[in-house]
């Protein structure tokens, strides 16, 4: 064995991955105390509050979106998707009066069914995953229109259906953190999530498909089958956020959804997640998600108009990933 | 009258190879001049710098006589030195005419294409060539013979003095070669010079002048075509001293058979090919670039659809549909392009090991046994003495043996009883491909079913038990282990017309 060969490995690992993380919770945390300092309105625990409960939706989104990220695709019908699973819930327990619980989980199986939708038109019709998913968008944009008649469906009739979002189960304990049910399940979800990903079969396919799908189908992997699992996988999680958010409104607005995938998609990449697939996590992806928000927020308080609110989330999305291409030179 | 071009003392390294060491070349104006030499020879790569890809490190090139440095291949268009490629550099969705004249469009006052110029100026080319081509066609709706006529017709259209031509053949039927060969003599007959690159020693025979043999990077010598017989060219091309290690065939008598192929076809790559594997033995599968091994390859393994013929694995016939069934039935491939089909890169050690084994590490909700995944992994990192720091470092970090090594556990893992290696040792150093070997070695001394595909023939005359020549898709023998350099060259380069003719 050659010398040159032992000295051309590497003794170190490389942190990429986890360096991106690193500098997007400097970069929370840097924007959390910078807005603390400039009001003080900023920095109550009822706002701070507001700022999660605005995250609970987006981050579940986001969540989604990573799954499927990873594995080098990407899911443009996840607002629409979650608007077609919160009309699915509303038709559910207002028009079928079934208790909450048949409902939510008809929501996030529908969900998954969308994802399963999905990812069949991918794998076995060979549409690309930004095709399939653009038509997706649209067709269930459509048919949540065309279920509700164009109106919103409310929960009037389910008391205690808020509460999935709005109640604090926490706070019922701990009253000095009242952090929103939604904030908790976000939290639950991802850190089911996060399992999935590092622990399961099905998570170590997740990357392996982003990473090389070539050379996962050459080791044997029935790679169609497993794409459709993961795409129904972020489905459901999709499923949750349409539950979550009309938990939050009390009604599912039809007309709601088309715009949130871009916002998720975001929260991912200002995570960290790479859109050519194979990396990614679920705690950076949070902490974009988070970033967002806490933006959103503090620009709110501080009386910046909402039109420049966008503009500085446009340039929060390029200077994140512009950061990370400075670090890797 | 000097040369048409004449390349003296050329000298080029890549980080790591000395890809050529004092080359002399040179082509006269209308001559058909043959470059042969087995696969990285270095013939590509003298073409390259006389076409202005590559800057050569020491040497100097004449045209017409003059001293000339050749900068980018734009200078060598101006020097009337013109290449075709192999794989053709054509825009498919464009028509021909726009094809030959891309970046050189004539426009009117407001820069609107002259498209009646254009395919006017074509029009000529073509005739002139006597060849019938509908300028106006979207090179996309052509055949593979036609879109080579373009691209000729493009380099005249240069006014192209020196035409390089890389295995031009290697798609064409007979009929569309004859026609190829028709278009070469008119263009020599006009003064016009031709490099012609091709691995076919009937065509060298039939077109070339004077043929050029390099091997290794250095030229052997260059000889007249018509007086030289094809056994001298082919003992100059492999000439190459080998050691005299030869394996130690197993008596394979009483070992059952792991792997019959009967008939299997895909289209032109695979033509009826047959043959058996015992366990416990290493089929070498010897032939040149393009030859159809790693094709034939693929169709076993199920990584593509066959279009005939049946596989008996253990003596029972099975069905391959994919890469999975294969895994199931035992068949294992170690792809010849580890970085684009065997790895998973960005992933480490650990899970690129397990990547076949996940369901005998998962239990059945999916989480999978890290502890137990480690202690296997690093099992294998002993016993492959693979040199990584540890199981977690990411696969691309480590060199190319190591990543190979990698690609072996993975397989050992999954407890396939019939390997294939496609180029086992591509890309790695020489140290780390004698280990390579020894492990192949112990493999088949363990009972497995080993396919060696390999384009060096030291490699194959060192580890196969027998050894199977592949030319254009066909089998064209199967030799034992004793075969000498020249047999196998024979078989790897006899065509179809030939092979009938013994038959």
């Amino acid at each position: 064995m050659s010398s040159a060969e032992a000295a051309e490995t590497p003794k170190s690992k490389d942190f990429s991955g986890a360096g991106q993380k690193l500098l997007a919770f400097a970069s929370l945390i840097a924007l959390i105390v910078a807005f603390s300092l400039l009001s003080e309105n900023f920095r109550t625990v009822t706002n701070m509050m507001n700022i999660l409960q605005a995250t609970s939706v987006i981050g579940l989104l986001a969540v989604s979106a990573t799954i499927v990220i990873i594995t080098g695709g990407i899911d443009l019908s996840v607002g629409t998707a979650m608007t077609f699973t919160a009309v699915t819930a509303g038709m559910l327990l207002t028009w079928l009066h079934l208790p909450i619980p048949l409902g939510v989980l008809g929501a996030i199986l529908m969900g998954a069914l969308t994802g399963l939708v999905s990812g069949a038109f991918i794998t076995k019709m060979r549409i690309p995953p930004f095709i399939a998913t653009l038509g997706m968008m649209l067709v269930l944009k459509g048919l949540s229109l065309i279920l509700t008649g164009t109106k919103p469906i409310y929960f009037n009739d389910s008391p205690g259906f808020t509460s999935i979002a709005q109640g604090s189960v926490i706070g019922a304990l701990l009253p000095a953190f009242p952090v929103p049910n939604g904030v908790v399940i976000l939290f639950v979800v991802a850190a089911v999530a996060a399992y999935i990903l590092n622990r399961t079969v099905l998570g170590r396919y997740t990357y392996a498909l982003g990473s090389n799908e070539e050379a996962a189908r050459l080791s044997g992997v029935n790679v169609d089958a497993w794409k459709m699992a993961i795409y129904a996988l972020a489905g459901a999680v999709t499923g949750v956020a349409g539950v979550v958010l009309a938990a939050r409104l009390n009604s599912a607005q039809p007309a709601l959804g088309q715009g949130y995938e871009l916002e998720a998609i975001a929260a991912v990449v200002i995570g960290g997640t790479s859109l050519a697939g194979g990396r990614g996590t679920i705690l950076g992806t949070l902490i974009g998600a988070l970033i967002m928000s806490v933006m959103t927020n503090g620009l709110r308080i501080l009386s910046v108009a909402p039109e420049w609110q966008i503009v500085a989330t446009g340039a929060i999305i390029i200077g994140a990933v512009y950061a990370d291409s400075l670090r890797k030179k | 009258m000097p040369d048409l071009i004449d390349m003296r003392g050329i000298d080029k390294s890549f980080p790591g190879v000395r890809a050529l060491r004092g080359v002399n070349f040179n082509l006269r104006a209308g001559e058909v001049h043959a470059l042969m030499g087995e696969n990285g020879a270095g013939k590509s790569t003298l073409m390259k710098i006389l076409s202005g890809v590559y800057q050569p490190d020491a040497g100097q090139i004449l045209v017409d006589g003059k001293p000339q440095a050749i900068g980018g291949p734009r200078a060598a268009q101006a020097l009337g030195i013109a290449i075709i490629h192999q794989e053709l550099m054509l825009m498919r969705d464009l028509t021909v005419a726009q094809n030959i004249f891309i970046g050189r469009e004539r426009r009117n006052i407001f820069g609107v294409l002259d498209e009646a110029w254009l395919n006017a100026s074509a029009a000529a080319i073509f005739s002139q060539m006597k060849v019938n081509i509908d300028p106006r066609a979207r090179v996309a709706d052509l055949s593979v013979a036609q879109a080579q006529m373009v691209e000729i017709a493009k380099a005249l259209s240069y006014k192209s003095r020196a035409l390089i031509m890389d295995e031009p053949t290697a798609a064409l039927n007979a009929k569309e070669v004859a026609e190829l060969f028709a278009i070469v003599a008119r263009l020599r007959a006009e003064g016009v010079g031709v490099v012609y690159i091709s691995h076919r020693m009937d065509e060298i025979r039939q077109i070339s002048d004077r043929v050029t043999v390099m091997r290794d990077g250095a030229l052997v010598g260059t000889v007249a075509a018509a007086d030289t017989p094809i056994e001298k060219i082919i003992s100059m091309m492999v000439g190459r001293e080998i050691s005299d290690v030869r394996p130690i065939v197993p008596n394979l008598a009483g070992s059952p058979k792991a792997l019959e192929v009967r008939n299997l076809s895909r289209g032109r790559a695979v033509r009826d090919v047959s043959f058996d594997l015992q366990r416990g033995e290493i089929l070498g599968f010897a032939g040149l670039m393009g030859a159809g091994r790693t094709e034939l390859a693929r169709l076993i393994f199920g990584a593509d659809r066959s279009d005939g013929g049946s596989i008996l694995v253990s003596g029972a016939e099975v069905k391959i549909a994919s890469p999975a069934d294969a895994v199931r039935f035992g068949i294992g491939y170690l792809s010849e392009d580890r970085k684009h089909l065997g790895l998973a890169l960005g992933m480490d050690v650990r899970a690129n090991i397990s990547l076949t084994a996940m369901a005998r590490f998962s239990d059945r909700f999916g989480r999978i046994d890290e502890p137990a995944l480690g202690r296997v992994a690093q099992d294998y990192i002993a016993q492959l003495a693979i040199r990584t720091p540890s199981d977690a470092q990411e696969v691309r970090l480590l060199s190319g043996g190591n990543q190979q090594k990698v690609v072996i556990a993975k397989w050992l893992l999954r407890d396939c009883d019939i390997l294939i290696f496609d180029e086992p040792t591509r890309g790695i150093d020489v140290g780390a491909k004698a280990e390579i070997y020894t492990l192949i070695q112990r493999l088949a001394a363990t009972g497995k079913a080993i396919i060696m595909i390999s384009s060096e023939l030291p490699e194959v005359l060192r580890l196969a038990h027998r050894i199977a020549v592949m030319c254009e898709g066909r089998l064209t023998g199967i030799l034992p282990a004793e075969a000498t350099q020249e047999q196998i060259m024979a078989l790897a380069t006899q065509r179809e017309t030939t092979a009938g003719a013994a038959a």
